[in-house]
């Protein structure tokens, strides 16, 4: 059983919804990541994603691009990523992390090469958010070669035949992006979101993450009520640009958004129960 | 290539939008729904005679087209070498080439319903022939521009404006053309519903490689037939200008089966290749994935796309055409590099000798085939795709004298 699958299982066990925030590496220089990794576990989360930063994220909103530039103004590049969660890891056994990012800067660094070192970093899973089924053979061999968790999207345009083939491909969690758009996006209607998870669970097991739009304790309550877990970028990340120059605020009020989160959603359950 | 067996250039890409290895759909799962609409409607009307009467009619009639083979006479016989020909796709309706494409994708977008059109530009070319086509057919138009073209490009701007598109000026990143298609994508994924993307170049994701070159390779046919007209066999050599490639993916296209006549692109050397300030990812990046598809770009070694630098702000581009990715590696045709210097030249050149001014963009083609007359020679035949005019670039040709107009 891979990390991610014992963390649903025990979020399952509990009646808890997974809390899964999202940071991009780096952001908004290199020490922060770690001590805010730890931060989000403290404050609840049960998966963390780990952005790789990326010059073109073309399906990233304003807010997160952003994230990537002040990372890269440090030049922040995967090994540097991998060094993070290894710190990561070397404290913390039992949160998975999932790497997010774009396929280029994974290819220049090689599908084999980058496996095996996230492996041995303790990354437990892959979404790469431009590379769609149809050309992904090579690389999900080479993270299953590695015991990673290929991780995909579904959007609401896609169509059934292909969410049957991505949840065939998919290991550890389906994650739905819930808006037409980019993260950082507004408006989020709750009923559509409900209709579309049910279809993806029509078709696969594997528990269904939802993503975009989420930002604050209400909308992830009104989320858990109807998933499996709830993805938060944007609203964090949109913490991070605010206090970028003063460390202990950000941890404070990522803590807090976090948190507020957590009880927000653990009532929700509760009162669906 | 004798000892290969031929490639059947017609039947690429296959059906994923592939290449070889190059091109096919690297894009976020909401794109891929929208693409797939485009890929069926495409198929529906490329052979439709009445899709096929309508493009015609308006090239014909709106565009202008046939475009002139002119030969140039006084610059040939002054550079002693070969007969150039130059493809006058300046003379089109809105002064470059980048009509023949917009032309066609609003038609395609019109047969499809849609009634929102979203483009990038680097120079404004393809925003002002986009904004022109949406204003004859009444549909909305939305141009997305990197914040320091925006500055650059004055002019163009403004002639967007006054045919009622929206021109955003966009600030993330290197505020450049690459930075205007990230956000035309991400303009597109928020309004699928609605919206179609017209992509100015023979890149992005599957099908618009093809679409693209398909509408433009109007050039080639036009050429092919001109210059076994006026001279009664084809060229020894074809000339482009290569930023996305579009121009020279549409000369080249049609003689692609006529191992004879060889095809030269020529891309934005910038201050030289050794500099690192160039816009030539086939002379000197590697291959790698941005904006849909694999192909050569310029990239630093941990895949970060790189600044380019060019003195034509539409070749002003990391990436390039993935066919051109695969012609270069199997060698059909040959990519090389002119300097900013060599175009400014060649610039003058032309328009002292016979009274055209060309696009900077054009004039990268122009200085190489100054080279390649001469080593051709007088018994030779070039034609040189002369894809815009120069009009847009008088600011920048009389900022490098030392002038403010």
């Amino acid at each position: 059983m891979s990390r991610i699958e014992r963390r649903f299982a025990y979020c399952r066990e509990r009646g808890r919804k997974a809390l899964i925030p999202y940071i991009t590496g780096g952001d908004p220089q290199p020490a922060v990541t770690v001590p805010l990794m730890q931060v989000l576990v403290e404050a609840g989360a049960d998966i963390i994603e780990v952005g790789i930063p990326f010059s073109d994220p073309m399906a990233d909103g304003r807010i997160i691009q952003a994230a990537c530039e002040r990372a890269l103004a440090h030049r922040v590049n995967i090994r540097r990523v991998l060094e993070m969660v290894g710190e990561f890891r070397a404290g913390d056994a039992h949160t998975p992390v999932v790497l997010m990012g774009y396929l280029n800067p994974i290819e220049q660094m090689g599908y084999g090469v980058f496996a095996r070192e996230a492996a041995a970093a303790g990354v437990d899973g892959v979404l790469c958010v431009d590379l769609p089924p149809e050309e992904s053979q090579d690389l999900v061999q080479a993270l299953q070669a590695s015991g990673l968790d290929p991780i995909w999207l579904i959007a609401p345009t896609t169509r059934v035949e292909r969410i049957e083939r991505i949840c065939q491909a998919a290991r550890g969690f389906i994650y739905y992006v819930s808006l037409k758009g980019v993260t950082g996006a507004d408006s989020l209607d709750v009923d559509d979101v409900a209709a579309h998870v049910a279809r993806i669970r029509a078709v696969t097991q594997l528990p269904v993450g939802v993503g975009f739009g989420i930002r604050d304790a209400a909308a992830a309550a009104r989320i858990a009520a109807v998933a499996d877990a709830v993805v938060v970028g944007s609203a964090i990340v949109a913490r991070i640009e605010a206090h970028q120059n003063e460390p202990r605020a950000l941890y404070g009020t990522v803590r807090e958004l976090l948190g507020a989160m957590r009880r927000a959603m653990d009532t929700s359950v509760t009162e669906t129960a | 290539m004798s000892d290969k067996v031929p490639i059947e250039y017609r039947e690429f890409p296959d059906a994923g939008g592939h290449f070889g290895c190059y091109g096919g759909q690297f894009v976020p799962e909401l794109l891929m729904a929208p693409l797939e609409e485009l890929t069926q409607a495409y198929a529906r009307y490329r052979d439709d005679p009445r899709f096929l009467e309508e493009l015609d009619a308006d090239l014909a009639h709106y565009v202008g087209r046939p475009s002139p083979l002119y030969y140039a006479r006084g610059w040939s016989q002054r550079l002693g070498g070969a007969r150039i020909y130059l493809k006058r796709e300046d003379l089109n309706h809105t002064g470059a080439h980048k009509i023949n494409n917009t032309m066609g994708q609003a038609l395609l977008a019109a047969r499809m319903g849609k009634t929102r059109i979203v483009a990038e530009t680097g120079a404004g070319q393809h925003g002002v022939a986009t904004a022109t086509v949406a204003a004859r057919m009444g549909l909305e138009c939305v141009i997305y521009m990197g914040a320091a073209d925006v500055q650059r490009q004055s002019v163009n701007v403004y002639r967007m404006r006054l045919l009622g598109a929206k021109v955003v000026a966009v600030e993330a990143g290197t505020r450049t053309l690459k930075d205007a298609l990230n956000e035309a994508f991400r303009d597109w994924a928020a309004n699928v519903d609605d919206t179609f993307y017209i992509i100015g170049t023979v890149a992005g994701p599957h099908p618009y490689p093809a679409l693209v070159r398909d509408f433009q390779a109007v050039i080639g046919r036009e050429t092919r037939a001109q210059i076994l007209e006026r001279e009664g066999r084809l060229p020894d050599a074809l000339i482009a200008c290569v930023g996305g490639g579009s121009n020279a993916m549409g000369l080249f296209y049609p003689f692609l089966d006529d191992a004879a006549v060889r095809l030269y692109g020529v891309e934005a050397g910038g201050e030289g290749l050794d500099s690192g300030r160039h816009a030539a990812p086939l002379a000197a990046g590697r291959p790698g994935v941005l904006h849909g598809n694999r192909t050569y770009l310029m990239q630093d070694a941990d895949g970060q796309i790189l600044a380019t630098h060019s003195i034509s702000a539409g070749l002003d581009y990391p990436g390039v055409g993935p066919e051109h990715a695969w012609l270069k590696d199997n060698g059909r045709a040959q990519y090389v590099a002119a300097t900013d210097r060599e175009a400014i030249a060649a610039f003058h050149t032309l328009t002292r000798t016979e009274g055209i001014m060309p696009a900077l963009e054009s004039a990268h083609a122009l200085a190489y085939a100054e080279l390649l007359s001469r080593e051709i020679g007088p018994a030779g035949i070039i034609v040189v795709n002369l894809s815009g005019r120069g009009d847009k670039d008088i600011n920048t040709v009389a900022a490098l004298q030392g002038m403010e107009l």
